[in-house]
């Protein structure tokens, strides 16, 4: 695909030149040299070097806050994601942050010879079924176990957490034992090669397993089987859940008990899960229906919200955790206790930024981050199974 | 057919394991040419991406060495080396490899020999398990490149 084509497709010479996309990005507002006008201005008008070798490229969050500010509704996180690919042909793939571990991850795990152990922590606490026709995505879960334990995230915890929620409401959700990495990472960084066979193996793996639904804790995987699977040609033939959008609906039909929680909680809503596929209700809703939980908005919230400041594991730099320090500082000024979010990702950079020994650490604020899913399983009534 | 020859990658530290494997050479110790140095400046600075890019890139075996704790050129390079190899361990198990495939090993300068003994022995156990499970994926990049 060359970038005339990307022009075409996603519409780029609509581009008024208004800057509202420079104004409203998070990277621009500390990266002086990063502006999604002035890239698109250069993807118009000038050669196309300057574009696949602007190292700022990559720094792109894709979090899509510019696109919906956007009069003439041009796809810029789209655009980023296919000009990156035009980059990886040309040898360049942005700096990846860990050095690449977790894309490499994603790499290998596109060999057909290997057989994971990714279920090794499943302990006989829960309830899982063959026969199942409902699915609980791990996704990357045991990895990002064994990688972020120095920052003391636990990312098995949302699983088992997601585990204990749907047995006590009744489910005892099937498990994929060769699942794959859901691709995410390497589409989202450009590489649409190592994506297509990780998304094959698992469209196929889902499509043997014969489940109806499947639900996720993770925004992420959600979004790509959602959106970047179809888009591809790559089938999943059922119905595709966040864990939210469940506990959610449950609430709704009634049944669903809550012990008493007494906290003050603030909500990050994810980028994936929000702007990207519009869910911004069924979360609030979760937690609103937790006795004892009081609900603050941050200044920006829904639509609104600061990304967490990195995604798809590339370009994590200071202009980063400046991002993140100030969501956080928002987050605190809250006076909420505790900051709920949905994704996986955005408790691992919060984590990481307030464990940060640079020269941040001294202005980072400090609050606890938790998972919904952690929180709705400790809150969660013991035999509160009433409505199947 | 031939034999099958494993691919070896040796991450060695600058001040011992690189001066080990120096004077087994210079002492004319025979080992099995399948090893492949990478010289570190110290084990301590080996992250866990380089060694999953080796087995990217083809290795059916890595070693990780470095010195030994005491002597290390900045002071506490091999503890640092042993965390991010518990680390790696973890995650090459779950990905499914051998756990044979990945070796750490604490060689000092003035032991060429045990250097040029770990490799034999490596080499012996990877042509008892065989090719790595990824070597699918070199063979597939090697087509791309003649394409």
């Amino acid at each position: 695909m060359s970038l005339e084509d990307i022009i075409q497709e996603t519409k780029t010479y609509y581009c008024l030149e208004c800057g509202k996309c420079t104004s409203i990005c998070p990277v621009a507002r500390y990266d002086p040299a990063f502006s999604p006008r002035a890239m698109i201005e250069n993807a118009l008008l000038g050669p196309e070097d300057d574009l696949v070798f602007n190292r700022e490229l990559f720094s792109c969050l894709t979090c899509y806050t510019c696109q919906q500010r956007c009069p003439s509704d041009v796809d810029f996180p789209v655009f980023v994601r296919k000009a990156r690919t035009i980059a990886q042909d040309n040898g360049q793939h942005g700096i990846c942050a860990h050095s690449g571990q977790l894309q490499s991850l994603a790499r290998l795990m596109t060999s057909p010879d290997i057989k994971q152990r990714r279920l090794e922590w499943l302990s006989d606490k829960y309830r899982t079924s063959d026969d199942s026709d409902v699915l609980l995505w791990v996704g990357c879960a045991p990895y990002f176990e064994a990688i972020f334990e120095d920052i003391e995230f636990r990312a098995l915890d949302i699983t088992e957490a997601s585990l204990k929620i749907l047995n006590l409401l009744g489910i005892e959700p099937k498990l994929l034992p060769d699942e794959k990495c859901c691709g995410h990472d390497v589409v989202w960084t450009g590489d649409v090669e190592t994506f297509k066979k990780l998304a094959e193996h698992n469209a196929t793996q889902i499509k043997e397993s014969g489940v109806q639904k499947i639900i996720f804790s993770c925004p992420e995987g959600y979004r790509t089987l959602k959106l970047d699977y179809p888009n591809y040609g790559f089938d999943v033939g059922c119905e595709l859940q966040h864990i939210s959008e469940f506990l959610a609906d449950r609430i709704e039909k009634g049944g669903v008990k809550f012990n008493e929680v007494k906290k003050r909680v603030t909500y990050q809503d994810p980028c994936r899960l929000g702007r990207h596929l519009g869910i911004y209700d069924a979360p609030r809703k979760v937690l609103k229906s937790i006795p004892g939980i009081e609900f603050v908005e941050m200044q920006y919230s829904g639509w609104d919200a600061i990304c967490c400041g990195t995604s798809a594991w590339t370009n994590c730099d200071s202009y980063s955790n400046m991002i993140r320090a100030e969501r956080l500082s928002e987050a605190t000024a809250t006076k909420a206790e505790t900051l709920i979010t949905c994704c996986p990702k955005c408790q691992t950079h919060f984590r990481c930024a307030m464990t940060d020994k640079g020269k941040e650490k001294r202005s980072m604020p400090s609050i606890e981050v938790m998972d919904l899913a952690n929180l709705v399983a400790n809150a969660i009534e013991e035999g509160s199974n009433l409505s199947k | 057919m031939a034999e099958f020859e494993p691919k070896i990658i040796v991450f060695a530290c600058n001040w011992c394991t690189y001066a080990a494997a120096d004077l087994a050479g210079t002492s004319r110790v025979q080992y099995p040419p399948n090893a492949y140095i990478v010289r570190m400046m110290c084990s301590g600075m080996i992250n866990p991406s380089y060694v999953l890019r080796a087995f990217e890139d083809g290795a059916d075996g890595v070693i990780v060495s470095g010195c030994h704790y005491t002597d290390c050129h900045y002071i506490d390079g091999p503890v640092k080396c042993d965390a991010m190899f518990a680390k790696l361990k973890r995650l090459v198990h779950i990905l499914g490899l051998e756990d044979e495939r990945l070796k750490r090993e604490m060689i000092s300068t003035s032991e060429g020999t045990v250097f040029a003994r770990v490799v034999r022995e490596f080499v012996s156990e990877l042509k008892r398990l065989g090719p790595s499970p990824f070597s699918s994926l070199r063979n597939s990049r090697k087509e791309k490149a003649v394409a």
